[in-house]
């Protein structure tokens, strides 16, 4: 709106945009709030479903820790590498950002590599839709509602395909960035890529308190 | 985003035929696209509305032409030569799709289930939402607010090519093995969830999938409305200079943009329960039933009132036009539709007072729904005081608008007996909901958006509706529409179930014949809608040509050239005052138009310099 306001400077009452540099940065903020009311949806349906159920397995004994809790150092890892990026292009220099945007793909590949492996893991172990494992991870038996299964793979799914749509969201300005399309003037594009990036970080990161460590 | 105001005011180029009518950016030719789209869809829900109110007039009598006849069905024998076409296809080896619905031409139970299920379905997510949200949403907002075309256009047109997908998808389910779902609009599980209880395996499925797809399309709407209100205002078009319907369209889209998530993620669950054998919603593998009614309501309570408040706005500018008066209270106008939106959040539970919920909760959502009756009738009072000593002018948009406003208290009146927990529990899922429900979305939402048609069409189209034929239209409606809903409270009362296939089984028979005055009251509302219809099209192509300001009034759509070029106006125009400074004393027309500047000084300075306080 820079544009209109240059007609008249004498508009008192004229109320200046909110994202004036870009109306992408608000819709994106828009989208992210949206999304944060699915995922929002999805805790709360898996809380109520485990508050109800008579008997819940220990996550720790289905699931284990170490290996998520590195995924987690991991995506966080990944997120300031998206800042680093960010930071670079704002300075103008256009291959720095390249090998932080670079690195940061390389840390959303890696984490899906390692759910898929986790989730392979489980299958075998016997966390299906229907059933759960009869024993835990240090060999004590467990019980509890089938609903372990579902809520898991549907919250943890949710966020992988949040995370796969963000890698190639990164490949497409990452190519962008090879081509030279940003510079030290414009890179607002760069910078709401880093908005959904934190977002799907910050989501991780609840989705590992209430899912593994609860 | 200089981008693209200057790129949309640059290109005046001619447009092939497919970038200027299918998959325009513009956001006129979105929001045209979205009023056609919505048309249709009101034809396909109403039609379906009409076959099962012949089935409860005359239940279990085959359909007037396409059904056998009496004769036949009583001696055996083909008389007519609908008789001699189903003996025909009995014959066959292969049912086609009649047989497989309607034997005969005689709705039974699982088809009948169907219909309703999918006229509500129909009407609330396809035809209102688009109607109301969809059309005027994209063609007033940047005509409103002094802008040349959304913030994203592209998104802008992927809205509207999602919500086609969504409508095809929801459409085809008639026409899979099993037929269409048929647990009602609010899917309530675990009849939903599991096949076996309704006997639908894909249609349900295609149901939720239709609505996941709207969610989408909704989503993408909603960022773009909010962006642009927030973000592409005119120079002096401050917050409290907004037109009211403005305001209501960026208060729905915040709705529309926090409510369908929750559903849309409630949704895939169901999906999962039908598709891939979880149970999410089903207490024998766990799961909890009552879940889902509270994450439908979380969203739907919301999804009421995203029906009622873009007609609320639209009401509101009529209102004042043929008044020829400000409307009366203009930011308490504003302040009440804030109210509405936050209270919406927190009264879903008395949707659920008869699913088994403690009773002081029950009293906690029955005091937070009686609260919105508080904002409700602030802006009753405001209509009836922008209408008190105004000088009226019936046309026939203000007479749609009269028609919004006196039904919509109708529909608030009996809503305060539903929110009370006790009567509820007598009156809960009878007809008295649907009289309710009908009087706010069809006597409310409608009308009102009958009347925009009427009063935004020659800045759309060019031309003028014929005002003769919309007189005919909204007399027949308006009476039959009474006609078809208020008996309804009183078989409401008198405890109609509302989801019961043939009345006379029950004990319900006493009321038949109400039921039959319902019915052909339904039928000439349906056929009132044909003359709508033609008036729409017709006056298209051959109606009077309008002028740039017909109604003389002040919002800056009336200020662009009619017809509207790509880009809207010629210059963006600056805005020095609030939308409805009609009869101003001393000023020398009843009308001063937000870009004027001299004259009067306005009455709206003092609210101007408090709005850019704030």
């Amino acid at each position: 709106m820079s544009e209109t306001a240059a007609i008249d400077h004498s508009a008192d009452v004229y109320e200046p945009s909110l994202t004036p540099d870009s109306q992408g940065k608000l819709g994106m903020w828009l989208f992210l709030i949206s999304d944060a009311m699915s995922f929002g949806a999805l805790l709360a349906a898996y809380g109520a479903i485990r508050a109800g159920a008579a008997e819940w397995a220990p996550p720790s004994e289905v699931l284990g820790i170490n290996l998520t809790a590195f995924m987690t150092f991991l995506l966080i890892c990944s997120s300031v590498t998206m800042v680093k990026a960010l930071e670079a292009i704002q300075k103008g220099n256009q291959s720095r950002m390249c090998t932080f945007l670079g690195l940061t793909i390389l840390g959303g590949l890696i984490f899906l590599g390692l759910q898929a492996y986790e989730w392979t893991a489980l299958i075998k172990h016997g966390l299906t839709l229907n059933e759960i494992p009869h024993e835990g991870l240090s060999g004590a038996a467990i019980s509890g509602s089938k609903l372990f299964g579902p809520t898991f793979y549907t919250i943890t799914g949710f966020h992988g395909a949040h995370v796969t749509g963000g890698v190639i969201y990164l490949i497409v300005i990452l190519i962008q960035g090879m081509r030279g399309t940003y510079t030290a003037d414009y890179n607002h594009k760069v910078e709401i890529l880093g908005l959904y990036w934190h977002f799907v970080d910050l989501i991780w990161i609840m989705v590992f308190t209430f899912v593994y460590l609860l | 985003m200089n981008d693209h105001a200057n790129e949309s005011h640059d290109h005046h180029h001619e447009e092939s035929f497919v970038s200027k009518y299918i998959f325009s950016l513009d956001h006129k030719m979105i929001g045209k696209q979205f009023l056609i789209y919505g048309l249709i869809m009101f034809m396909v829900g109403g039609g379906l509305a009409l076959l099962f109110r012949w089935q409860l007039a005359w239940p279990d009598k085959p359909l007037p032409m396409i059904g056998v006849s009496q004769e036949y069905l009583d001696e055996g024998e083909a008389v007519s030569e609908a008789d001699r076409r189903w003996e025909r296809w009995g014959e066959d080896d292969e049912e086609n799709w009649f047989e497989r619905t309607m034997y005969g031409g005689i709705i039974g139970p699982e088809f009948y289930n169907a219909l309703f299920t999918m006229h509500a379905t129909i009407m609330v997510f396809f035809v209102v939402v688009p109607l109301l949200v969809g059309a005027f949403g994209n063609f007033l907002i940047p005509l409103m607010i002094g802008t040349r075309d959304m913030a994203f256009p592209v998104l802008n047109m992927l809205s509207f090519w999602t919500s086609v997908l969504g409508a095809v998808i929801l459409m085809a389910g008639f026409f899979v093995p099993g037929g269409h779902a048929a647990a009602g609009w609010t899917g309530y599980a675990p009849l939903s969830s599991v096949p076996d209880f309704t006997g639908v395996i894909w249609g349900q499925n295609l149901w939720c999938m239709a609505l996941i797809v709207m969610g989408v399309s909704s989503l993408m709407g909603s960022i773009n409305y909010i962006t642009t209100v927030i973000n592409m205002r005119a120079p002096g078009m401050t917050y409290f200079r907004l037109p009211l319907v403005i305001w209501s369209l960026f208060i729905v889209a915040i709705l529309l943009l926090l409510a369908f998530p929750v559903v849309a993620s409630a949704l895939a669950l169901l999906l999962f329960d039908r598709m891939a054998g979880t149970s999410f919603f089903l207490a024998e593998g766990g799961g909890e039933p009552l879940l889902w009614q509270h994450l439908f309501w979380f969203f739907g309570h919301p999804e009421v009132y995203i029906l009622i408040l873009p007609g609320m706005g639209l009401a509101s500018e009529m209102i004042s036009v043929f008044s020829r008066k400000p409307i009366f209270g203009y930011k308490s106008m504003v302040f009440a539709m804030i109210s509405i939106a936050f209270l919406s959040w927190v009264v879903w539970g008395h949707h659920m007072f008869q699913s088994g919920m403690n009773p002081q909760l029950s009293m906690a959502f029955m005091t937070t729904t009686m609260l919105i009756a508080v904002p409700s009738a602030i802006k009753t009072f405001n209509w009836l005081g922008t209408l008190f000593r105004g000088s009226i002018q019936f046309t026939v948009p203000m007479l749609h608008t009269l028609a919004f406003v006196s039904m919509f208290v109708i529909g608030g009146l009996s809503g305060i007996f539903m929110a009370n927990s006790p009567v509820d529990i007598h009156i809960h899922d009878t007809y008295y909901i649907v009289a309710h429900i009908h009087y706010v979305v069809f006597g409310g939402s409608v009308f009102a958006l009958f009347g925009a048609v009427f009063y935004w069409f020659p800045k759309m189209f060019g031309r003028h509706m014929n005002a003769a034929l919309g007189k005919i239209h909204f007399w027949i409606s308006f009476i039959a529409f009474n006609g078809v809903f208020f008996p309804m409270h009183i078989i409401g009362v008198a405890g109609h179930r509302r989801r019961i296939h043939n009345p006379l089984d029950t004990d319900l028979a006493h009321l038949q014949g109400i039921n039959e005055f319902i019915t052909m009251c339904a039928f000439i509302l349906g056929a009132a809608q044909i003359i709508l219809l033609v008036n729409v099209f017709w006056s298209m192509f051959k109606g009077r040509v309008a002028e740039q300001n017909p109604w003389h009034a002040n919002t800056l759509e009336w200020h662009a050239p009619t017809p509207v070029p790509h880009g809207n106006f010629d210059q963006i125009p600056r805005v020095y005052h609030g939308p409805y400074e009609y009869s101003v004393p001393g000023a020398e027309t009843d009308w001063i138009p937000q870009t004027q500047s001299d004259g009067e000084p306005s009455r709206d300075e003092p609210i101007a310099a408090g709005a850019t306080a704030d």
